[in-house]
This record gives structure tokens, C-alpha cells and sequence, in this order.
């Protein structure tokens, strides 16, 4: 690619457009399929996740409708106790791994990264496609489980030993976790591949004088994530292959001995089932902050650049998302209080999950600085941006609840946990990817998004993501166990039901209201209007790139005074004779 | 050129007058900037004919294959944590007294043997990189009249390190073997899967430093570039490296932690 592509129209011209590119069979085959062009990828990237997430959606769906009505027929078919579990387990798992992963991560960076930084290329190209493939493959992997003999997996996506190692302890953990597994390690491989690819292009290819603390927060988030996924996904890789010698070549990893599962003595001996909570919490916590950096950085950027004001302690954000990753490695044990664990092994844990309520909190007030005093422009992305401080507050304040010991050994395993994921690593994340599609949309497709459906899509959204999760909170509270399929009958759960048949109805509309969003995107790629160039009067390269053989000048969130009749000056303008005294004000 | 000093951009004649070092806060040189002075990275990096240049080239694989490393890093150390956590897990029986189910495994004495060949391997990889580094820093010297170019050959070194990477894996073969009859595959005691599970990991590994090495043997084939050629054997060797020494800190944690 050469540098003059930055200055034409963006790429991608689906729908009317589309008559301009190659007609030959082949040339399109490597254009839009197997491309290496990471705006390519990383619209594969959104709508691998979009579809995964569709799935995700309609599991829960399943999910709401059997919790308030066990014995509902839906098309005649009713759900089975172990089937609702494979419906935690499958919802968990694609919305995880691959809405949560690859959506804010792989498919907004990929093709915003390289814009961002001014880099007209990826590092690596073509395993930067092979990454993408393997994560497709990954994902067709998965579904097939639904299909095999017994069908998807039941034991959760956390998978605990000794269960999930023997086969014969349920339907779905013969073939269909194994599947799993499979899959699994295939993401892992290609999540690294892509984080290398995201970091290499990052430390080499920016553009000139685009110094680390110029660099778009975006850029910040998408770098230190890609870091955690690094060494986070390896370690997942090493407990998945552990777990499959256990089902297959007779090891003894993670099962005791004497162990009797339906009704078999199983002749594994001496293993540690706790060995795989430690492996596995060792991935699983730094993944919720590989699902949540991206989406801050994303809010941080929107936030500044529709409040018209600078980022509000720049440096403090990127030293809190750097702090964030860097804890997350820490606290992996605050999963595991009721486990057994050494009481000072659990303060231990404790403490450090306190500890990342600083730099979160430091973030949490600069987003509020930086909305302080500032000219409000209150548009679809910009709902969604204040959307996920608002579920992160709220989603945020149960963590230094759920992180004491003490509490946590009656809150373990009950709807208050399911509250406070959902809240702070399912809707923050989700609003934050809503937000960056609503704002990055006109740079992608050259058209807008509805602005009405939007606002629409975002009151239903915002106010049902609350009204399904805090009465969650009740539930677990009053005791309310997660993951048991039918409890309708239990006295003390018994008297919860009408809460539970509210959450379950407000998470219908919840789930209606993205019918709006999939039109809205759908009808824009085609019949939205045309959108002017940086329609959002934002600063950074994307949407003004650098001038052939300039150097960036500015910080990335230069907004206010008066620069010619606009209030912001981008990040590819270039710092002239006469207004020299501008240099001072940098952010 | 001394010996073991590094391959620098200037290595190559094209790129000789444009290199500059790189600045503290940037992403690296950048050709096309000869004047400018500022502390960034660079967008383009390229020569005139619009490929990355020598050094960009060699600093971005260097980084991903060290990246890569970080991550399998990270691999073994979750396994071998896992193998030291569970050498020393206690299990409690029913009559309230712990027992450790792990028995020592008598490593077969083949595997020092294997240490030593794939020790050897990281010295003639080594040898092979600095021989086509020499090669490419006196390529230009070869199209001035009347001097002629010693052959610095490489592809002998190549081949040595490959035949002892074969040899070594063969060696882990026959290990596995010999402890049949002791562990029964990975079923046995906890010590022998692990020994299965950390030597296997290790061999997948080390295959693909192997199929990297059959690349660069084969580069000919494939027309490649001796600037391409440089780059593939620089980043293998540090591949290499790593596998030796990831193979040292399995061995050493499976003799000697007890």
C-alpha cells in the first residue's frame, strides 16, 4: 500500500459503490474474503463477532424463558435440566470468547489501529488474516458441538475439574467438550497471533512523531491488551491441553483419587482438582480485562471528542490502563475464596482486588473530568460512552463487595455474582462496542447510521441492561443460587419467581431492542446517508490523515479555542509560523 | 566486522546512507525522512522501490519472534508451575492423613545425551547466521573487478543444525520409549505425564524451529532474496536459542526439583 491510499475514500464501498472494484471471481475472493488488508479483517472480525453474539443472545433467550417456565415447550420441544446448562455454558463461552475478545479488540483495531497510528500496514499481513481464520474456524468448531452426540457442554465455561475431565459425567462432555477444548486452543493460537501482529505494529510502524503520549487512548488500550492476551490465552492453552490428556491418555492432572462419578469408580488418582481453577483463573481474570481495556479506551476517546474537551489526565489514563493490566495478573484467586483457600492466601488476593478499585476509580473520574464543563453533543456514541461509565460505576461498585472474603462466601455462586459480571464486563463492554459502532461507522461505510433508531436503541438498551441486572442483585442477595436449571419449586426460591419473571421480561425487550440495531446497520450499509468526511469533527488520524511526508505535531484530543471557526484542531495538523504559540498547548 | 556484532542495516548496500539510530521514543529509523527530526515511528519505512528496508525488516521479525517467545513462555511456565504445585499437593484420605501421590521418575540418561546435541545445534545455528551476515556485509565488495569473494558457505551449518534438531527429537523418541515399561504412557504417576506432557510440548516447538530451518535450507527454491534469507535464519537462530534454553529449564525442573 502506498501512503496516497490514506487520502481516497475509505475502502470499503459496499452497496452502491461496490460496481467499482474488480469483477474477476478471484480478485474479489481476495479482496473481501481471504484479505490481508487489516480494514478487511477487521470487518470480519465484527461480523464473526455480531453472529456469535446473535447466537449468544438467542441462548439466553432460551435461558430466561426456562427459568421462569421449566416446563415451556418452545416449537414442541421442551428444555431438559442438562440442556439448560449447555445453554450457560454455550452463552458464556461465545459471548466471552468471542464477542467480548474479538470484537472490541481484534475487529475495532484491527482497522482502526493502523489508522489511529498513522501505519499504512499491519506488522504481519498474512498471518494477521490466518488469525482471523483460526478464530473463524474456532467459532465454526463450537457450533458443531451443539450438533455432535450429546450435544454442547454442561459444565460451564469455567469448566472445573473433576467433572469435566471424566466423560461419562454428563451428556455434552464426551464429544462436545472435547470440541470445546479443541476450539479453544484454536483461538488461543490465533489470539496470540493477532496480539503480535497488534504490538509489532504498534512499537514499529506509527507514524513519525507519533510518540507514545500522543498516541490515541484506543491505541493505549488495544496495545496493553494485546499483551494480556499474549500471556494470558497461553496459559489457557497449557490448562486446555492438561484437561484433554485427562480425558484421553489416562493422566491424572486434575482428578483425586476414589473418585465415583455416575456410579464409576474412576481410576484416575492424586490429581489436584484446584490445579485447574488456579490454571484457569490465571486466563480468566486478566480476560475480563481483555474485554474491558478496549471498551475504556474507546469511551475515553468518544468521550473527549463529544465533549469538546481534552482528555481529562491523559498520561493518569494511560498509566491506569497500563496499572489495570499489569493487577490483573494478580488477583486471579478472588475467584476462588470457598475453595478451600489458605485464609492468608485469600487476604492476599483480597487486597490486590481492592487495589485495582484505584486505577479504575482514576479512570472513572478523569471520563467524568473530561465530560466537567464541557460543550455536550449528545449523539448516539456519545449515549452509549456515558452508557458504560454508568454500567461500569454501577457494575464497578459490587467488585469491592464481591473481592472480601467474608461476603463473598454468601454471595459465591449466587445471582449477585451473575449481576456483577453482566453489569461490568457484559453491558460496559457491550455499550462500549455500540458506541465505537456508531461512531466509527461513517469512517467505515461512508454513510450514517440512523441518529433516531439509534437514540431509541440506546434508551431501550440502557435502561433494560439495568432493569435485568439490578434485581439480579436482590436475587443473590436473598440467596438465590446461578446455574441450577430448575429451582421453581424450592420454597425460598419459590417466592423470587416474580422477580425473576421481571428480569426475564425485561430482558426480552432488552433483546427485542437489537432488532433495532441490526436494521439500523444493516439498512445504513446500504441506503444510509452519505456522511461528510469526519462528520463528528474528531481529531485523530482516521478520519484526517497525515499529509504525505508531515510528522504528527499534536497530542491526540485537541479540542477548544477557536481555530478558524472549529474547536478542535486534528491531530495531522501541522504546527505553522504564525500561530507558534499554539505549541504550548499541547494535552 | 567482528565476530558475533550484530547485522545492521548497514550491513546492506542499499540502505547504507539512510540508516539512522533509533530515538527513544519512536517506533524506528525512517528513510524517508532523512531531515526531519522527530521522535516517531514510521508509517512506511520503505526503500525507494517501496519494500521495508533491511533494518525495519529485521527489527519487526526479531520483535514478533520475540513476542512469540514471550507467549510460549508463558506456556511452559503455567505447565511447570503446575508440575511443581502438584509434585508437593497433598491429598487428604479419610482417615484425616495426607498423602502425595507423585513418584520420582528416573529421567532416562539419554536425555543429557539429547541436551548436548541440541546444545551443539545452537552453536552451529549460530555459526550459520554469522556466516550469511559476513556473506551480505561483503556482497557488494564482489562487484568490484578483480576481487573475488571468499565462499563463506552457510548451507553446511544449516544442514549440521538441522540434522542435530532431527537427531534430538529422534533422541526424545527413544526416551518416551525407554520409559514405557516404567510409566505406561502419560497414565501412569503424575511425574510421567507431566514428563510427557512438558518434553511433548517442548518437541511441537521445537518442530516448528525445524520447519523454519527447512525454509531457509530450502530459500533457494523458493528465490529468496539473501536479504530475505538473512532475516529467516537471524530469526530462527533466536528461535533456536530459546529452545535451548527452554529445554535446559525443563530439564533442570524435572531433575532436580524434588
Amino acid at each position: 500500500m502506498t501512503n496516497s491510499d490514506s487520502v481516497k475514500p475509505p475502502l470499503i464501498a459496499i452497496g452502491a459503490a461496490s460496481a467499482v472494484v474488480s469483477n474477476d471471481a478471484a480478485g474479489l475472493l481476495r479482496r473481501y474474503i481471504f484479505s490481508s488488508d487489516p480494514k478487511i479483517v477487521g470487518l470480519q472480525y465484527f461480523f464473526l463477532a455480531l453472529a456469535a453474539a446473535l447466537v449468544g443472545i438467542l441462548l439466553s433467550l432460551l435461558m430466561r424463558i426456562h427459568i421462569i417456565w421449566p416446563t415451556a415447550k418452545i416449537f414442541g420441544i421442551g428444555i431438559a435440566p442438562e440442556s439448560y446448562l449447555a445453554l450457560v455454558t454455550m452463552h458464556a463461552t461465545f459471548m466471552v470468547f468471542f464477542v467480548l475478545t474479538l470484537a472490541p479488540q481484534n475487529a475495532f483495531g484491527n482497522y482502526f489501529l493502523p489508522l489511529q497510528i498513522g501505519a499504512q500496514r499491519m506488522a504481519f499481513p498474512g498471518l494477521n488474516m490466518a488469525s482471523f481464520w483460526l478464530a473463524f474456524l474456532s467459532f465454526l468448531i463450537m457450533l458443531a458441538a451443539f450438533f455432535v452426540e450429546g450435544g454442547a457442554p454442561i459444565s460451564g465455561w469455567t469448566h472445573y475439574a473433576p467433572l469435566s475431565a471424566v466423560p461419562g459425567a454428563g451428556p455434552g462432555q464426551g464429544l462436545g467438550l472435547d470440541l470445546w477444548l479443541v476450539s479453544i486452543a484454536i483461538f488461543c493460537v490465533g489470539s496470540g497471533i493477532a496480539a503480535v501482529n497488534f504490538i509489532v505494529t504498534t512499537v514499529r510502524f506509527r507514524a513519525p512523531g507519533m510518540t507514545w503520549m500522543r498516541l490515541p487512548l484506543p491505541c493505549w488500550a488495544w496495545f496493553v491488551t494485546a499483551f494480556l492476551i499474549l500471556s494470558a490465552f497461553s496459559v489457557l492453552l497449557a490448562a486446555a491441553a492438561m484437561l484433554f490428556m485427562d480425558r484421553h491418555f489416562g493422566s491424572s492432572f486434575f482428578e483425586p483419587s476414589g473418585l465415583v462419578i455416575a456410579g464409576q469408580l474412576v481410576r484416575h488418582q492424586g490429581g489436584s482438582p484446584l490445579l485447574w481453577q488456579h490454571l484457569f483463573w490465571f486466563f480468566g481474570h486478566p480476560e475480563v480485562y481483555i474485554a474491558i481495556l478496549p471498551g475504556m479506551g474507546i469511551t475515553s476517546h468518544l468521550l473527549s471528542t463529544f465533549a469538546r474537551r481534552p482528555v481529562f489526565g491523559y498520561r493518569a489514563m494511560v498509566y491506569a490502563t497500563i496499572a489495570i493490566g499489569v493487577l490483573g495478573f494478580g488477583i486471579w484467586g478472588h475467584h476462588m475464596f470457598t475453595s478451600g483457600m489458605n485464609p492468608h492466601a485469600a487476604f492476599a488476593f483480597s487486597n490486590l482486588t481492592l487495589a485495582i478499585g484505584v486505577p479504575s476509580a482514576v479512570k472513572t473520574f478523569n471520563w467524568l473530568g473530561t465530560l466537567w464543563g464541557g460543550r455536550l453533543r449528545f449523539t448516539t456514541p456519545m449515549l452509549f460512552s456515558i452508557g458504560f461509565v454508568s454500567l461500569f460505576i454501577t457494575g464497578g461498585l459490587t467488585g469491592p463487595i464481591l473481592a472480601q472474603p467474608t461476603l463473598d462466601t454468601y454471595l459465591h455462586d449466587t445471582y449477585f455474582v451473575v449481576a456483577h459480571l453482566h453489569l461490568i464486563m457484559g453491558m460496559a463492554a457491550v455499550f462500549a462496542i455500540f458506541a465505537a459502532t456508531y461512531f466509527w461507522f461513517p469512517r467505515i461505510f461512508s454513510r450514517t447510521m440512523s441518529e433516531k433508531l439509534g437514540r431509541i436503541h440506546f434508551w431501550f438498551t440502557f435502561l433494560g441492561a439495568y432493569a435485568t441486572f439490578v434485581p439480579m442483585h436482590l436475587l443473590g442477595m436473598a440467596g438465590h443460587p446461578r446455574r441450577y436449571a430448575q429451582l421453581t419449586e424450592v420454597n425460598y426460591v419459590h417466592k423470587l419467581l416474580p422477580l425473576q419473571i421481571f428480569i426475564s421480561i425485561a430482558a426480552f425487550v432488552t433483546m427485542a431492542a437489537q432488532i433495532l440495531f441490526l436494521i439500523n446497520l444493516f439498512w445504513s450499509i446500504f441506503r444510509g446517508n452519505r456522511s461528510n468526511p469526519n462528520l463528528w469533527e474528531a481529531t485523530t488520524l482516521e478520519w484526517e490523515p497525515l499529509p504525505a511526508g508531515a510528522e504528527v505535531q499534536r497530542g491526540a484530543y485537541e479540542f477548544g479555542g477557536n481555530h478558524n471557526g472549529k474547536d478542535f484542531v486534528p491531530q495531522a495538523g501541522l504546527i505553522s509560523r504564525e500561530n507558534k504559540d499554539e505549541v504550548g498547548r499541547k494535552t | 566486522m567482528r565476530w558475533g556484532e550484530k547485522p545492521r542495516g548497514a550491513a546492506l548496500p542499499d540502505s547504507v546512507r539512510e540508516e539512522r539510530e533509533p530515538r527513544l521514543r519512536g517506533g524506528g529509523t525512517n528513510d524517508r525522512f532523512p531531515s526531519g527530526d522527530f521522535g516517531g515511528g514510521d508509517d512506511s519505512g520503505s526503500n525507494e522501490d517501496g519494500r521495508l528496508s533491511y533494518r525495519d525488516r529485521l527489527m519487526r521479525f526479531r520483535l514478533g519472534v520475540g513476542l512469540g517467545m514471550i507467549s510460549i513462555l508463558m506456556l511452559f511456565v503455567a505447565l511447570s508451575s503446575a508440575y511443581l504445585i502438584r509434585q508437593h499437593s497433598m491429598v487428604m484420605t479419610g482417615h484425616g492423613n495426607g498423602v502425595v501421590h507423585w513418584q520420582k521418575l528416573h529421567l532416562p540418561p539419554l536425555l543429557i545425551f539429547n541436551t548436548v546435541l541440541l546444545l551443539i545445534s545452537s552453536v552451529t545455528i549460530e555459526m550459520a547466521r554469522r556466516r550469511l551476515v559476513q556473506r551480505a556485509l561483503l556482497a557488494p565488495l564482489a562487484d568490484i573487478p578483480g576481487i573475488r569473494q571468499e565462499r563463506l558457505r552457510t548451507l553446511p551449518w544449516l544442514v549440521l543444525t538441522l540434522t542435530l534438531g532431527i537427531g534430538f527429537l529422534a533422541g526424545q523418541v527413544i526416551a518416551w520409549k525407554s520409559l514405557q515399561p516404567q510409566s505406561a504412557f502419560a497414565a501412569g504417576d503424575a511425574s510421567s505425564s507431566f514428563f510427557y506432557l512438558l518434553t511433548g510440548a517442548h518437541a511441537i516447538h521445537l518442530s516448528v524451529g525445524l520447519l523454519a530451518l527447512f525454509f531457509a535450507l530450502f530459500s533457494d527454491l523458493f528465490s529468496w532474496r539473501l536479504e530475505t534469507r538473512c532475516l529467516v535464519v537471524d530469526v530462527t537462530s533466536w528461535y533456536w536459542h530459546f529452545m535451548a534454553v527452554l529445554w535446559i529449564y525443563i530439564y533442570g525442573i524435572m531433575r532436580f526439583s524434588s
